[in-house]
């Protein structure tokens, strides 16, 4: 029996039935990265994105300078003009150190009118230092999530 | 330690050597230098402070709040339990009390990060002997931990779960429905890695009797967590002076007898299954109701101060803050477990081999996040 154990392999079969076991399709885990997107919890904290209202393209943002007085960092700047016609306070700039930032949600969490939002896109990279620190402009365009085609 | 680095080779056959701090098994940025006879171990000296950020600094020059997410840098691989001892610190200053459903979910997100911080101790240490395959399983379960992370509160390892008073997140609706998946998978997984090292005769002469550090050496050197209660003590903080609503849960506190490096292993094996029974527990009845007690928006805790220690995986992990009635703390500090636990490195080594120090350094258990700070 030994004998012909060794001779037809019957060990090498063994292990290679528990090898071909694990290679179910359905759990294969490896992301092919940049042609297919990770699966991102709703949660997720990631870019920042200053929110306009959809219909007339405003700012939400009511520039009561909380998200700054949040941030551990420092990172946000705001300034406000007063409007002379309707005497309230209007944004003018708005800018986010993304290079420092560590993504902590406290300035989502300050923020009363839910202007400010962490969102879901974590691609992040710039060519140049200037470029991690965001302004208005980019803030409100909202991240643009590269799109890979081979 | 001065004596051992004016050591001159003329005079004795004594070798000083470096380990670390770029060395795979100091678990970051340790260094260890150490007085070799041949192989055998003289003495240990560590030297740290290569990831000094000082946090405990920059604490004071934070408000209560803004202080959270930096708690989180310290122990990296178990960052929601350094965040619920902030959080219990703060909320005793304040003299204010999380609803009973944020302290459920507290439990069961420390809870898991336990498991995930004995997980990745397990995958490394065994790496360290020798043993290759633990850490590709460890680190399978741990990913599910981390995924339940993400959806709960957006963040993998640096959470930023809690929030001083409560939460800040709603617990998700599956939470307690894929922490109940999770302890059924797991259950059986321990079993596997048991199987795997528990009597595998290479894992067991590698670990016995290497490393013994007894039961009055680890009062002498302030030792908590898994190698105070591999030494025989039954002590733990969940247990001792239960926080966080840990009194309401079923569990033991696994003891060895040995004090050495297989011991803590069997030691940390059981804790990950005392975890298990204290996630079901948890998970089976999460009470409704708010999150989130009433705390001031700027806090600005009464003059006084507070200590506040919890059972982190890794050992006590207290908090003293002293407060001035400003809104910034006057003074932080913080008592990391692997800090004062390293204390004991240069005690176990003594008189093993060399190849033995790399056993030690996994069994304390250290992340150097915690003992540089």
């Amino acid at each position: 029996m030994r004998f012909l154990d060794k001779f037809l392999f019957t060990d090498l079969i063994k292990g290679l039935l528990t090898t071909f076991r694990q290679q179910d399709p359905r759990e294969i885990v490896t992301e092919q990265y940049p042609s297919q997107r990770p699966r991102i919890a709703e949660r997720y904290r990631g870019a920042p994105r200053l929110n306009v209202d959809p219909e007339s393209g405003e700012t939400l943002c009511i520039g009561c300078n909380l998200c700054a007085l949040a941030c551990p960092e420092n990172l946000i700047v705001v300034s406000t003009e007063r409007n002379p016609e309707t005497k309230k306070k209007e944004l003018t700039t708005f800018t986010y150190d993304t290079s420092r930032c560590m993504f902590c949600g406290l300035c989502e969490d300050a923020c009363p009118v839910d202007a400010l939002e962490l969102t879901q896109d974590f691609e992040l990279a710039s060519f140049s230092r200037d470029g991690a620190i965001w302004d208005r402009q980019m803030l409100e365009e909202g991240p643009k999530p590269a799109n890979y085609e081979y | 330690m001065a004596e051992m680095a004016e050591a001159t080779f003329l005079d004795s056959n004594e070798l000083v050597l470096n380990m670390g701090p770029q060395h795979p098994s100091t678990h970051g940025v340790l260094r260890v230098i150490l007085k070799l006879d041949g192989e055998r171990v003289l003495g240990a000296d560590c030297v740290i402070g290569y990831l000094h950020r000082g946090v405990e600094k920059i604490g004071e020059n934070r408000t209560y709040v803004q202080f959270s997410p930096y708690v989180d840098r310290m122990d990296y691989v178990a960052s929601v339990s350094n965040g619920l001892g902030y959080c219990l610190a703060v909320e005793k200053l304040l003299d204010a009390e999380a609803p009973p459903r944020a302290r459920v979910v507290r439990v069961i997100l420390t809870e898991l990060n336990r498991i995930a911080s004995h997980l990745v101790w397990l995958g490394t240490h065994a790496l360290d002997v020798g043993a290759i395959s633990p850490v590709f399983y460890t680190f399978r379960e741990r990913e599910e931990i981390l995924n339940i992370f993400e959806e709960y509160c957006g963040a993998r390892l640096t959470t930023h779960a809690f929030r001083i008073g409560g939460l800040q997140y709603e617990a998700y609706e599956e939470l307690a429905e894929d922490t109940l998946t999770f302890c059924d998978r797991f259950a059986k997984r321990i079993d596997e890695y048991e199987r795997l090292l528990t009597s595998n005769r290479i894992w067991v002469s590698r670990l016995r009797d290497v490393g013994i550090l007894k039961e009055e050496d680890c009062k002498r050197y302030g030792v908590t967590g898994p190698i105070l209660r591999a030494a025989g003590v039954k002590w733990d903080i969940r247990k001792a002076m239960p926080y966080s609503g840990y009194e309401e849960y079923d569990f033991d506190i696994p003891t060895g007898t040995n004090a050495d490096t297989y011991d803590r292993y069997l030691v940390r094996m059981e804790e990950m299954r005392q975890s298990i029974r204290i996630l079901r527990q948890a998970a089976a009845n999460i009470p409704d109701g708010p999150i989130m007690a009433k705390v001031p928006k700027v806090m600005k805790p009464p003059v006084g101060e507070v200590y506040v220690s919890i059972e982190a995986p890794k050992g006590e992990l207290g908090y003293f803050i002293v407060s001035d009635g400003s809104t910034q703390p006057y003074r932080l500090r913080v008592r990391p477990p692997s800090f004062i636990n390293l204390q004991a490195l240069d005690h176990m080594v003594r008189g093993t081999l060399i190849a033995d120090v790399v056993a030690v350094i996994g069994t304390i258990d250290i992340v150097l996040g915690e003992v540089d700070r």
